[in-house]
């Protein structure tokens, strides 16, 4: 059994047999994102009670914690990924820890741009050095780094195996950016505005921000998938396999023309 | 007992490799010192342009004045890093390097520290000065320079990793600014942070423990870093 499942394991690591896999199962996670996004919004527009202290402004965490706790993940995931590439070679980790970094990117910046709109109403100000808000903004200059530094080399073998040095490195020096900006900021402010929310939260809106949290991580899988299968094409039209694959669809030997069409 | 005579030379190998190559990159920049000035000089100007942006008093100058003679240290080792990789890159001697029957990491460590002696060492002869510039005193001054001691080689380490990583990029220099600078944060805080703490009175052992550890961890991991960065750009 376990020998099975091992044998399935290489097999699909392989960029020809994942391509399909991943196609078969991305109209289930769409399925799923969308059925946890309208439940989740349901529940944190019309269900979850108003806070007592910061009114209906407050709802807007049911976006925020999410993206920031996804922001987090990605970035672990990317460089975990970035390890299995770098570690056994194994090309379909280094395209996914690529496909992986323009979503964390992007849930960086929805978390630093949603918790601006909730700063104001509640601190009176969209942007506060706060420790959290310092590191957050910190990771997403990681994220731009490993980004530029993977479209700035030609060659995609090379780029794959720089960024996901960068990656490593990026999440070793995690742990010390955020304890160095937490020590700063107490050094700093003292006990200013803080965003901790209040210790007690009600279930429903706990709940609540679970199922966004779930929701946004079936997105990024989807959206992952559907971004290493376009990355697969790139780096695979060479192989026959990519070849007979558009051969088919567009009935010629231009298969890349004719995809476009 | 053969074996044990073959460790000992390629120890000694290893040293004579290590020395050579500081030498060898010491010798070079001493050379072509204009390159060195002007990262010199780059972090005087800079340091010298705040009090015409921010104001010239005094009491606002001391305020910021750790805060801003770090950044400018910053900025000039950051300007330098192209240097540390590039030449070699460009007319082949780094491949030699590579082929080279000793840890790659033990070199890179050679040309990391010639790095610092050019370009960071400079900077922390030069920071009492920009200190008096800026109003700060007797006690602050001593403590910029020793965290600029303890700070700059952590700099010049991380940095080797940026310059490895991008080498031969497109971009190359504003790239590795990009990708380094983040890592730099915790240093700057706690570089900063000794110096205000120092003004203001209080304990500033912590943030210099600090410092010297980021220094350690620094000297045990980014040669290994940097190496294998190497590798990738140049294979």
């Amino acid at each position: 059994m376990a020998l099975k499942d091992s044998i399935a394991w290489y097999h699909f690591s392989a960029p020809k047999n994942f391509y399909p896999l991943a196609g078969k199962v991305i109209p289930w996670f769409w399925g799923l994102t969308i059925a946890l996004l309208l439940v989740g919004l349901y529940l944190s527009f019309f269900v979850a009670p108003t806070d007592y202290k910061q009114g209906e402004s407050y709802r807007i965490i049911y976006i925020h914690v999410p993206a920031a706790w996804m922001s987090m993940l990605i970035y672990l995931v990317m460089a975990i990924y970035a390890i299995i590439g770098l570690a056994w070679k194994v090309r379909l980790a280094d395209m996914m820890a690529s496909a992986l970094a323009p979503t964390g990117a992007m849930f960086t910046f929805l978390a630093l741009w949603t918790g601006a709109f909730w700063g104001k109403p509640t601190w009176g100000t969209y942007w506060v050095w706060d420790a959290r808000l310092t590191s957050e903004l910190i990771l997403l200059f990681l994220y731009i780094g490993f980004i530029s530094l993977q479209s700035a080399i030609d060659d995609p073998r090379r780029a794959a195996k720089a960024s996901g040095l960068l990656a490593i490195v990026g999440v070793i020096n995690l742990p010390i950016i955020y304890f160095s900006v937490q020590w700063w900021n107490t050094l700093h402010q003292g006990a200013s505005v803080s965003p901790t929310m209040a210790p007690k939260m009600a279930t429903i809106m706990l709940t609540t921000m679970l199922i966004m949290t779930f929701a946004f991580w079936m997105y990024t899988i989807v959206i992952v998938l559907m971004r290493v299968r376009r990355i697969i094409l790139e780096r695979e039209r060479q192989t026959s396999w990519v070849m007979e694959l558009f051969g088919a669809e567009a009935s010629g030997e231009k298969d890349e023309k004719g995809e476009r069409k | 007992m053969s074996d044990g005579v073959l460790t000992s030379g390629r120890q000694r190998g290893l040293f004579a490799a290590w020395r050579a190559m500081l030498v060898r990159d010491l010798t070079l920049a001493m050379r072509r010192r204009a390159d060195v000035l002007t990262s010199l000089f780059f972090f005087v100007i800079v340091v010298s342009l705040f009090p015409l942006g921010v104001s010239p008093e005094m009491a606002v100058l001391r305020g910021i004045a750790p805060g801003v003679i770090w950044v400018a240290a910053l900025l000039a080792t950051m300007l330098s890093l192209g240097r540390m990789f590039a030449d070699d890159h460009q007319d082949g001697s780094l491949e030699q390097t590579l082929l080279l029957p000793h840890p790659l990491s033990m070199l890179v460590l050679g040309k990391v520290l010639a790095h610092w002696l050019v370009s960071g060492l400079p900077l922390v002869l030069l920071s009492p000065l920009l200190g008096m510039q800026l109003g700060l005193e007797g006690e602050a001054i001593g403590l910029l320079m020793v965290t600029l001691l303890l700070g700059t080689p952590v700099l010049s380490l991380i940095g080797a990793t940026g310059a490895a990583l991008t080498l031969g990029v497109r971009g190359g220099g504003v790239l590795v600014s990009l990708l380094v600078l983040p890592l730099y944060i915790p240093v700057l805080i706690f570089g900063t942070g000794a110096v205000d703490a120092g003004i203001s009175g209080m304990d500033y052992e912590g943030h210099l423990s600090l410092l010297g550890a980021f220094l350690v961890m620094a000297l045990l991991t980014t040669p290994l870093a940097t190496a294998a960065a190497l590798r990738i750009s140049v294979e």
